[in-house]
């Protein structure tokens, strides 16, 4: 299996990195070897092996639904790239 | 009495009980040969002068009656630290400051010990060498130029170097034990669901785990019976009987059965990683262990299944950094845009890779034949283990396939990096216990380790043992202050 360059960028969509020609070639060499070494996988049959979705076998546990938010909004917004007043600013989506 | 940096913990809390010594003077000696040490660039967040303000008030007030009184302690960058900057080792994150504490960290405040500073990682804990940290590569007290391992290369280095007495790292696919065997210090991984992941910044939810990086087995037993608590913050937090751990530490292991596992070798594995394994199970001999051969026939396919099954939780985990509600943010034409230059300049090359590869395996078209084909191999490696446990109390492996290596070796060579992780990957798939003990050194003097897995929830066990091994061991770590003029 090759990983080709429009896939790359397929892939950079979908993951939201902005990815140039030169960058994708890059990334297209390593996923290339490290698809290559994954392959190894195929050699298994599993057809009717169940997959493991989770080593904790334990359900979960129910709790009383409140909040507990402890009331740190400024301490919140203080991480904020670009805040204004009591809200998280981003580049105007609506025009 | 000696130099209170090279004190063991236990010994440390000793002399503070026994008011031998002040947590002040402790603090000081930890944070003067911290100052002297920079060249390692272990830390990335120093909090020196708050560290010397909560020393001075705790011998104010003292209580003694403490686990860890007074005990200065640097951890990992990837506990969230309540008001004290956690970046991950990623410019994404290089001026998020928590508004909030991990429960391990929590743990271990509650029981006095205090925050020295915040030390260096691979970014995001995507690396076996620490050189994929944004705040850059780790120095080895070692040797010059010598990785200290990864991901917490950052907390082995500052632990091999007396810059803290013991300190936490976490372990998705090796990087308390693989960093741990290359600096010649003791590394616990435990069990799924004993440690809260509460407050850790996320890299694979179902892998990751906090645990101890100590100097002994005895302090890493301390450590961990403090750390190991029932959280119901973590929805995967397992409420089980926790063992006093250092209490019950005992080198009496006779009669254990140890499985020694033909398949944990590689390719062009040094020998003196064969004899140094040899030479391990002479130990448990000595001990008085038992040994069996054992088989696990999928270990080779543990890494390939890893490197689909972490990559695709990474990706959505952090699909949350988008440079809106903290952290790095980049400007763009509009949202997309931003967010997209955003995760470009803020993850580097690894941790970009992985999100990928994650993405990729997760996609339309693959999810079958990459993702749910990794589960089902996943399962098979349980598997495996579960039938080993039938006949044998624990196993014992090498930790890893080759000692550590020099900076910028294996960094142009994904693979080869990767597979550093080798013997050290199948027990984070199976959520198994295990523990890394220093045993020897190659013909360099580089530390090598030993490994012992234990059943899910038998910390205890391999604690027993790696204490029992490492009274016959006798190891030694030879540092020499190589960095400091």
């Amino acid at each position: 299996m090759t990983i080709d360059l429009k896939t790359i960028k397929h892939i950079s969509k979908l993951s939201r990195i902005s990815v140039d020609d030169e960058k994708a070639k890059k990334l297209a060499g390593d996923m290339n070897s490290i698809f290559d070494f994954i392959e190894k996988l195929k050699e298994l049959d599993t057809n009717n092996v169940e997959p493991l979705t989770s080593v904790a076998e334990t359900t979960l546990k129910l709790r009383v639904d409140e909040v507990k938010s402890g009331n740190i909004r400024e301490q919140v917004l203080k991480n904020s790239p670009d805040e204004n007043e009591d809200f998280f600013v981003v580049p105007r989506v609506v025009e | 009495m000696s130099d209170i940096t090279s004190l063991t913990l236990t010994d440390l809390v000793k002399s503070i009980k026994d008011k031998k010594i002040s947590s002040e003077e402790t603090t000081k000696a930890f944070i003067d040969r911290g100052e002297k040490s920079r060249d390692l660039n272990a830390y990335i967040t120093e909090d020196f002068s708050n560290a010397l303000d909560k020393a001075r008030a705790f011998d104010q007030k003292p209580n003694f009656d403490l686990k860890l009184p007074g005990i200065p302690m640097a951890v990992k960058d990837l506990f969230c630290t309540n008001g004290v900057k956690t970046t991950a080792g990623s410019k994404i994150l290089n001026n998020f400051i928590p508004p909030y504490e991990s429960t391990v960290t929590q743990n271990i405040w509650n029981e006095g010990a205090i925050l020295l500073g915040k030390l260096n990682c691979d970014e995001f804990a995507m690396g076996s060498s620490n050189e994929t940290s944004f705040f850059g590569s780790v120095q080895s007290p070692i040797d010059k130029d010598l990785v200290p391992g990864g991901s917490s290369g950052g907390s082995a280095s500052a632990l091999a170097a007396n810059l803290t007495p013991i300190t936490i790292g976490t372990d998705t696919g090796g990087s308390i034990r693989q960093p741990a065997s290359f600096t010649g210090t003791v590394g616990l991984k435990p069990t799924y669901g004993s440690c809260s992941r509460y407050g850790i910044v996320a890299f694979a939810s179902s892998l990751d785990q906090a645990g101890p990086m100590s100097k002994n087995v005895k302090d890493c037993a301390l450590l961990q019976e403090i750390i190991s608590t029932y959280d119901e913050k973590d929805s995967t937090s397992i409420d089980f009987k926790r063992n006093a751990y250092s209490k019950e530490l005992t080198n009496n292991i006779k009669g254990k059965k140890i499985g020694i596992p033909k398949e944990y070798t590689v390719d062009g594995m040094p020998k003196e990683i064969e004899d140094l394994w040899t030479k391990g199970i002479e130990y448990a001999k000595d001990c008085g262990a038992e040994i069996v051969e054992i088989s696990l026939p999928h270990t080779n396919y543990a890494l390939p299944a890893y490197y689909i099954v972490a990559p695709a939780e990474a990706s959505s985990n952090l699909a949350r950094y988008d440079g809106v509600k903290y952290g790095f943010r980049s400007k763009g034409e509009n949202l997309i845009d931003m967010y997209e230059k955003t995760r470009s300049e803020g993850f580097g090359e690894e941790v970009q890779r992985r999100i990928m590869i994650g993405t990729y395996v997760l996609s339309s078209g693959y999810y079958d034949a990459y993702y749910i084909k990794a589960q089902k191999v996943r399962k098979l490696i349980k598997n495996d283990f579960d039938e080993a446990y039938k006949k044998v109390d624990a196993i014992l492996t090498p930790s890893t396939p080759s000692a550590a290596f020099k900076i910028g070796e294996k960094t142009n060579d994904p693979v080869s990096m990767y597979l550093n992780d080798i013997f050290t990957v199948p027990v984070n798939l199976a959520g198994l216990p295990a523990i890394s003990i220093p045993a020897g050194v190659d013909a360099k003097g580089y530390p090598l380790g030993l490994q012992i897995i234990g059943k899910a929830f038998d910390e205890q066990n391999i604690l027993n043992i790696a204490y029992a091994m490492e009274e016959k061991i006798e190891f030694k770590n030879k540092i020499t202050d190589w960095w400091i003029k």
